[in-house]
């Protein structure tokens, strides 16, 4: 072979590496999934020919990319699922621990390959060698071999060949209606966001400006805008949008682990994992979810002897489960562990300063306390919690994607974690309300009600505000001291009350304007630690609007004693 | 402090009477005054975001930075837009100034390295002296004036706090 299409192969392994990157990880995903699954029920077929055929395709892909030890590492285990998919080997205990332990050694290679990771080459000999003994003494499946170096043309074409071979069979599984699909950079999807948001900016100037000049054909062809903007605008929000259940067998994982290193025994169960979210709410989910799910592995799940003690199965269950409500999707997290202890949380709460020692609460407002920076009750720190950081964090990063985050708890039956959430981060229902020269948005979903401030419902009580809003009492903000915004406000006052964590508290502002579409904008570097203000959004005039972080100006205001709710 | 070995250009503005000057390559762009949302409890230099095409930018009002009085909206005055170094990332900004001047090609010669003394400003934001006929022009560090700032941020909102909290 001449030096000329010498290189242009080498080209191509290398652009192949490339494509296959994001193809190995899905692989990898794929074969943890099947090899959990196949924990749990030892004796069903189905994952064991999903993970052999993954391990097929890791083998010719890798073969083709010229990765050698992934290619006959992965094959070793290939033989190994072959064999038991003939019904030669049964499986055992040891054996999926050992699989397990050879898909993460495979992660490994595969990381110090494209994500600068290291891999322990002879763990990979350890592993085989293991293999071996599995398959020892069994009839050893075909003969395998891959040229040392670059593959040749022929290897590639075979390759190829495999791969479709490979490919085929899960698309079979999931019937002929199955959609084709095209992956797209992610930073691609994210400037056609913005370029609808700003489109959705522009549109909001343009129908204000028909409005106003009072033409009727030029109002006829913004409403059509209007309209075709709005239907661009969901379309696009969906191309983005990821089926939840993706980040569910990483917990499965975790389940897993943590409950083997501290000797019990506990159940991941999963319902709807098809519900759909933005991509960047699915990420920023991720940590939060892990962390809730240690606690309930930790703290909630008590070990067997417990359980069984208590009258409870042996087995703990914790059941995550999403769905769609409203314009909103809930996740929870619940577990059949041993509860919050009430108590405990009262006296570490005492004790830190948090709360008056005759203090009445009820229990939704002292599980709030869990949530505080530090706050632990666990009496001894584990590798795993008790160290005081986690449900702040949890709280801060659910915030921080506009969620909400509910707690209940029953004494020996177990705890339930609710998180609220938007779909997308990019648009937003907003409700537009002016404050001085300035305009501000409250997240709609929060928005239960208007009622005008006046001196006859007004009234204040041991420096709080407090307004009676058709018999009912309702703490009250006034954003603009809180803001110290200066000037004069106007005679007639409007109070916005919001639900925030089931509590009802008023922000009372100069003037409501209404509803608004509201494309999410950051404030930067320079804004981020701005405390009541999550954001900013631009008006159809081009000036800017400041977004209402709701739960953080109430919670400043109770700091303050302002509002105690 | 890195000396200045080449020859840049430099684009020069006034606050007050003085005149300061930018690296040209940090400038963006110089927008007329336009309307800046007030974003609340920040300190008082941080003037707040303009709407630039579709980004919501912060401005910051350099006077006042500087310890001058607040810029006053008038004829000349108008907004630089800045790229500055923040933790390693690029963020845009935009400088409020009373007026700005023009380009000027300063060789290293005509730069000299910043006092010590006598002058109002922290030295860490000046990069140099620059010499044009018998004036001097400060030539600022602007990363290094909006690096300090994020912690004049937090801690002038904190101060605040404390302040109200007490009575």
């Amino acid at each position: 072979m001449n030096d000329e299409s010498d290189d242009s192969m080498e080209h191509i392994v290398e652009k192949l590496r490339i494509t296959f990157k994001e193809e190995a990880y899905e692989l990898l995903a794929e074969l943890e999934a099947a090899l959990l699954e196949l924990e749990g029920s030892p004796t069903a077929s189905e994952p064991i020919n999903r993970a052999f055929r993954v391990l097929h395709t890791i083998k010719g892909s890798s073969g083709m990319c010229a990765f050698d030890d992934i290619s006959s590492f992965a094959h070793e285990i290939e033989t190994y699922f072959d064999l038991v998919r003939k019904g030669e080997i049964a499986v055992t205990r040891e054996s999926i621990d050992l699989t397990i332990l050879a898909s993460d050694q495979l992660t490994s290679l595969f990381d110090a390959i494209y994500r600068d990771g290291t891999a322990d080459r002879e763990r990979t000999e350890q592993i085989v060698a293991l293999f071996k003994k599995q398959t020892s003494g069994k009839k050893r499946t075909g003969t395998f071999s891959i040229p040392r170096g670059v593959a040749l043309a022929q290897d590639i074409q075979h390759g190829q060949a495999e791969r479709q071979e490979a490919r085929e069979l899960p698309e079979q599984r999931q019937g002929a209606g199955a959609l084709s699909s095209i992956r797209v950079a992610t930073g691609k999807l994210d400037s056609l966001v913005n370029l609808v948001g700003e489109l959705v900016t522009v549109q909001a100037r343009l129908s204000q400006t028909a409005l106003t000049l009072g033409n009727s054909a030029l109002q006829s062809i913004s409403e059509e805008v209007e309209r075709l903007t709005a239907d661009l605008r969901d379309n696009t929000m969906s191309i983005r949008m990821l089926p939840i259940g993706t980040t569910f067998s990483k917990f499965k994982r975790v389940v897993r682990d943590l409950s083997a290193e501290l000797g019990k025994e506990i159940e991941l169960t999963t319902d709807g994992a098809g519900t759909e979210l933005d991509k960047t709410v699915i990420e920023k989910l991720g940590d939060p979810l892990v962390h809730i799910i240690r606690n309930s592995i930790d703290h909630g799940i008590e070990r067997p002897g417990e359980r069984v003690a208590a009258g409870k199965p042996r087995k703990g269950t914790i059941h995550l489960s999403a769905l769609h409500s409203g314009a909103q999707v809930l996740i929870r997290v619940q577990d059949d562990g041993a509860g919050l202890a009430a108590e405990t949380i009262r006296a570490e709460a005492i004790e830190r300063g948090l709360l008056r020692a005759d203090a009445e609460i009820t229990e939704q407002e002292l599980w709030q306390f869990i949530l505080a920076p530090g706050f632990s009750t666990a009496k001894q720190v584990t590798g795993i919690s008790g160290r005081g950081v986690g449900m702040d964090v949890v709280k801060k990063s659910i915030d921080a994607i506009h969620g909400v985050l509910e707690i209940s708890s029953e004494k020996g039956a177990g705890t339930t974690i609710t998180l609220k959430l938007p779909f997308t981060l990019a648009i937003i229902d907003g409700f537009l309300t002016k404050l001085g020269a300035d305009s501000y948005i409250f997240p709609l979903p929060l928005v239960e009600e208007c009622v005008e401030l006046t001196r006859d419902n007004a009234f204040s009580k041991g420096g709080r505000h407090l307004i009676n809003v058709r018999g009912r009492i309702v703490p009250y903000i006034r954003l603009r001291e809180q803001f110290a915004i200066n000037g004069e406000a106007p005679l007639i006052e409007q109070i916005v009350i919001t639900n925030v964590d089931g509590r009802r508290v008023g922000l009372v502002v100069d003037t409501v304007v209404g509803q608004h579409q509201t494309v999410l904008k950051s404030l930067g570097t320079f804004y981020r630690d701005v405390e009541g203000i999550s954001g900013a959004t631009l008006l159809g005039d081009g000036t800017v609007a400041l977004i209402l972080d709701i739960p953080k100006l109430v919670s400043m205001a109770e700091q303050r004693r302002e509002v105690c709710v | 402090m890195a000396a200045i070995m080449e020859a840049t250009q430099y684009l020069t503005f006034k606050l007050d009477d003085e005149v300061f000057a930018l690296d040209i390559g940090k400038v963006r762009e110089v927008l007329d005054f336009t309307s800046i949302t007030k974003v609340p409890k920040t300190p008082e230099f941080m003037r707040g975001v303009i709407n630039l095409r579709g980004s919501v930018v912060p401005v910051v009002d350099l006077r006042l930075k500087f310890g001058m009085t607040r810029t006053e909206q008038l004829a000349h005055t108008c907004i630089i837009i800045v790229e500055v170094a923040v933790d390693g990332e690029t963020t845009v900004l935009g400088a409020l100034t009373d007026s700005v001047q023009e380009v000027l090609d300063l060789g290293p010669d005509h730069i000299q390295p910043a006092p010590k003394i006598g002058t109002r400003l922290n030295t860490e934001f000046i990069k140099g002296m620059g010499k044009q006929n018998d004036h001097f022009i400060i030539i600022l560090d602007i990363d290094k004036v909006f690096s300090i700032d994020e912690l004049a941020l937090v801690q002038a909102v904190e101060n605040k706090d404390e302040e109200r909290r007490d009575p």
